[in-house]
């Protein structure tokens, strides 16, 4: 039945729209429709005062649909169809009339035009509206456990907050260890707390948590379902050791005879063959890699056939000659298991740029390295105890310059962004330098020191005032050797010259981007992210954890580079967001969503073909399309792309659609 | 224009001189400008205010003791009122002069200045001190 006595609400937002929009006349020329049965205007239709005024209308005139004439229905559909619900008008009789964005803003110049384009806006509005239905919120069940991607500061915090609440967890780590990049660092700005003695705490409550189900050296590999439903394959990538025998003793990297570059030192260091995280590590278990381990890259190349085993050769097995518990068995044991949980967290944490990826600020040679990597050298835990070694040749540097905007700030040669937290990091190395060498001289090459956290300013003040730091402004624009040292071309551009330096090692701040492994998972979780590798927010402001895809949030410097106490927060507040989604035991959902009249519908296939969200499936036996409601988003492609108009959106029916743009696209 | 540092001016012995005359960290400036900017004769001058702490801060104090800009500052203190963060800039300025002054050189020979008997003393004082750089 198509409505009669629609209500029409004008709001001036102040002089947003009426400053432009002559209001009083377009609520004079809606009201004189037949089917309009009342139509006003307000200052505020958003404030109390304004929703009153409808749900008072709603009464008063028996109205049977609303148009609400304003701003764009992200900001206040919602409210004014809660203002109708309280009226007794089913919500879904509420249509908002987007004349600020469309016809104000826009027409600022002519408000004749931008009047009579209002006016267009609000019929073609009412012609979709009176072919609405009332519809009902549809209710899905919802899995009480939630899945949580990257085991950084902000992964466990947000692990932490969801277990204590009582909902089970899953935490996914890739690496061996949780920990994530935090682990590394020497002492956190601007505190200097040491991150292993801050940090461990909380691995270790993930560790032990009864509702924390933790999978490390695992990779999601495959998401399927909805929000509140997604089933998730993992991979338990193989460590050829039985981890539940394994009681991280240590005794069979004592004994391996091969040595690597270790991940954890970022190549500072070396490692055995079969390893263990860190000193550490949670969980603290061996684990082979298979690309240097001498029995498995034996046993693979007999299995290829490259070599044929001679007899009575013994091939390396040390580390399980050694191990009490016989843990080690050689034997792949990559798993995958499924796991159901009704929300996903994602924080999947950065990655640096390389310095060889800089090789005119030096980055080819050994004694130019990245922030991260000295962070490492600085470390107490790490390979230098905390005294900064030149990796060339194990010198104690008597000075070092730290480059600042290595790759940030600068699209051409990286990425167009300020990586952030470098200023911050660089300035505590510097400190740090100071503290381990006293007298080493510490150049600080800067373009602008950006400190805005809180007790930045301060800290950057105190490495000025009584650390002995030089600071020099302008970004240095080549390294290069001279005998023994490294020749630092830099500007200053405040006495507007070069300046030169010779220094025994320099620390590049390179641009920080997204974990290279996370476009791959956000496609399987279908989340937008950017050239950068950072993951795509809902609303920059409004929604920075929220992603399109219902259940499933980000956290941490996943969604951007942030400082650790940032990162943290949003642990915190993704938990609080996955935690309210499940608090319900069922979930709600918009009707707004594409249904099938099976009467018309051949069963041809087109629209399962364009729907993104994998929500139609053809019954094999009436077939005729079928549409999982808890999977469609309402976006309209099937309908869009279907020859009959069998498959259409709720409320956004072909007729109703067409007869809207026929008014808009009426001779001006 | 290049300037090579050789030493880190922390160590420098003139840069700690001028420190330990002016009682003034001068690593502490920031280069925020204002003393510059207030400063009623940095139009005459050839190193801005601001530039003087950034010339101390890469041990360049041979530009510095070569400069106008110390003996055209009027000592009336407004940058070191301005200062944010409480540099006296006035007593580093004078301390830049000292360490010029302090070399001894003799520019005007007082016994060579005529009608030196009808000239009021302070004149004379005021002579050195003006004519020394
Ligand atoms: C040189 C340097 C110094 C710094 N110093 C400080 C400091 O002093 N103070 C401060 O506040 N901040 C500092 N930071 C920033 C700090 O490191 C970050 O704020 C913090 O680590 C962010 O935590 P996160 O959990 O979001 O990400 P990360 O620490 O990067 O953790 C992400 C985790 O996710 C895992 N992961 C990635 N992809 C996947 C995948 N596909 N599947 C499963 N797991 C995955 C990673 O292995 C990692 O464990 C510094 C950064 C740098 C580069
Ligand atoms: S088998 Fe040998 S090389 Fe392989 S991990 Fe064990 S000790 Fe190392
Ligand atoms: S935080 Fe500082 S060093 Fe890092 S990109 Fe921004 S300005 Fe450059
Ligand atoms: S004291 Fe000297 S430098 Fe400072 S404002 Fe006055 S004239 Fe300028
Ligand atoms: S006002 Fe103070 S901090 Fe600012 S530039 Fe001058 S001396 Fe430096």
């Amino acid at each position: 039945m198509a409505m009669k006595r629609i209500g029409v609400f004008i709001c001036h937002c102040g002089r947003n729209i009426a400053g432009t929009v002559d209001v009083k006349r377009v609520a004079e020329e809606i009201g004189k429709r037949e089917d309009v049965a009342f139509s006003t205007t307000y200052v505020f239709m958003c404030s109390q005062p304004g929703q009153k005024l409808i749900e008072d209308s709603i009464k008063k005139y028996n109205l049977d649909g609303v148009v609400v004439a304003n701003c764009s229905p992200t900001l206040h559909e919602k409210t004014m169809r809660n203002a109708a619900a309280r009226a007794g008008l089913n919500p879904y009789r509420v249509e908002i009339a987007n004349i600020r964005e469309w016809a104000a803003w826009p027409h600022e110049d002519n408000p004749e035009a931008a009047t009579r384009k209002a006016i267009r806006i609000i019929n073609a509005t009412i012609e979709k509206l009176k072919a609405n239905a009332s519809l009902e919120p549809i209710e899905v069940p919802v899995t009480r456990r939630v899945l949580v991607i990257g085991g950084g500061v902000a992964g466990m915090q947000a692990a932490l907050d969801i277990a204590d609440s009582g909902i089970e967890t899953i935490l996914v780590e890739k690496e061996p260890s949780i920990g994530g990049n935090m682990f590394r660092l020497s002492e956190t700005f601007p505190t200097l707390d040491c991150p292993q003695c801050i940090l461990t705490p909380k691995m270790n409550d993930v560790g032990g948590h009864p509702n924390i189900k933790l999978y490390t050296y695992s990779e999601v590999e495959d998401v399927e379902g909805f929000m509140g439903n997604f089933k998730v394959k993992i991979k338990k990538k193989a460590t050829y050791v039985d981890w539940d025998k394994c009681t991280g003793c240590g005794e069979c990297l004592r004994v391996c005879p091969a040595h690597v570059d270790s991940e954890f030192d970022l190549k500072m260091a070396k490692r055995t063959s079969i390893y263990i995280a860190n000193e550490q590590a949670v969980p603290l278990k061996a684990l082979i890699d298979e690309n240097s381990c001498i029995r498995l890259q034996f046993e693979k190349k007999v299995k290829e056939g490259k070599i044929k085993p001679k007899k009575n050769v013994k091939i390396c097995s040390k580390c399980a000659d050694v191990c009490e518990p016989n843990a080690i068995h050689f034997q792949n044991n990559e798993e995958i298991v499924e796991e159901e949980v009704g929300s996903i967290i994602v924080a999947t944490g950065y990655e640096v740029m390389p310095a060889e990826a800089f090789p005119e600020l030096g980055g080819k040679y050994p004694d130019v390295i990245t922030a991260l990597q000295f962070e490492r050298l600085l470390a107490p835990s790490g390979p230098t105890a905390g005294i900064p070694r030149r990796p060339s040749d194990g010198k104690i540097p008597k000075s070092i310059a730290f480059v600042h905007c290595v790759g940030s700030r600068d699209p051409q040669n990286g990425v167009p962004y300020c990586s952030r937290i470098c200023c911050m990091y660089t300035i505590k190395q510097a400190m740090l330098v100071k503290h381990a060498l006293h007298d080493a001289a510490v150049y600080d090459f800067y373009i602008d020191i950006r400190s805005n956290g809180k007790g930045y300013e301060e800290f950057y003040h105190r490495a000025k005032e009584e650390y002995g730091v030089n600071f020099i402004r302008g970004k240095v624009s080549k390294v290069y050797k001279v005998g023994d040292k490294y020749r630092v071309q830099g500007v200053d551009t405040l006495t507007g010259r070069i300046v030169e330096v010779d220094v025994d090692m320099v620390v590049l701040a390179t641009a920080a981007k997204g974990s290279s492994t996370v476009k791959e998972l956000a496609k399987k979780l279908r989340i937008p992210y950017d050239e950068w590798g950072w993951l795509k927010e809902t609303h920059l402001k409004l929604k920075p954890l929220e992603t399109p895809v219902g259940g499933v949030f980000i956290a941490g410097a996943a969604q951007f580079i942030k400082d650790i106490t940032d990162s943290v927060s949003q642990g915190s507040g993704a938990a609080a967001k996955a935690m309210a989604l499940l608090s319900k035991p069922q979930l709600e959902k918009e009707p707004l969503l594409a249904k099938v009249d099976p009467e018309i519908c051949a069963g041809c296939g087109r629209c399962k073909d364009q729907c993104a969200y994998d929500a139609i499936t053809i019954d094999p036996i009436r077939h005729v399309s079928v549409v999982n409601e808890a999977l469609c988003e309402g976006c309209g492609a099937c309908s869009a792309n279907c020859p009959t108009t069998a498959i259409q959106v709720v409320n956004f029916k072909k007729g109703q659609v067409v007869r809207a743009v026929d008014v808009l696209a009426e001779v001006f | 224009m290049k300037y090579t540092i050789t030493k880190d001016p922390h160590e420098d012995e003139r840069v700690q001189k001028i420190i330990e005359i002016s009682g003034q960290n001068i690593f502490s400036c920031y280069q925020c400008g204002r003393c510059s900017s207030g400063c009623p004769m940095a139009e005459f001058m050839d190193v801005l205010p601001n530039q003087v702490f950034m010339f101390l801060q890469e041990g360049d104090v041979d530009t510095l003791l070569n400069a106008k800009t110390p003996w055209i500052c009027a000592a009336c203190f407004t940058c070191t009122v301005r200062c944010p963060v409480g540099l006296d800039l006035a007593a580093v300025m004078e301390a830049i002069r000292e360490l010029q002054l302090r070399k001894n050189y003799d520019y005007v020979d007082p016994y060579k200045v005529e009608e030196r008997e009808e000239l009021p003393p302070i004149a004379m004082v005021s002579n050195f001190r003006k004519f020394t750089p």
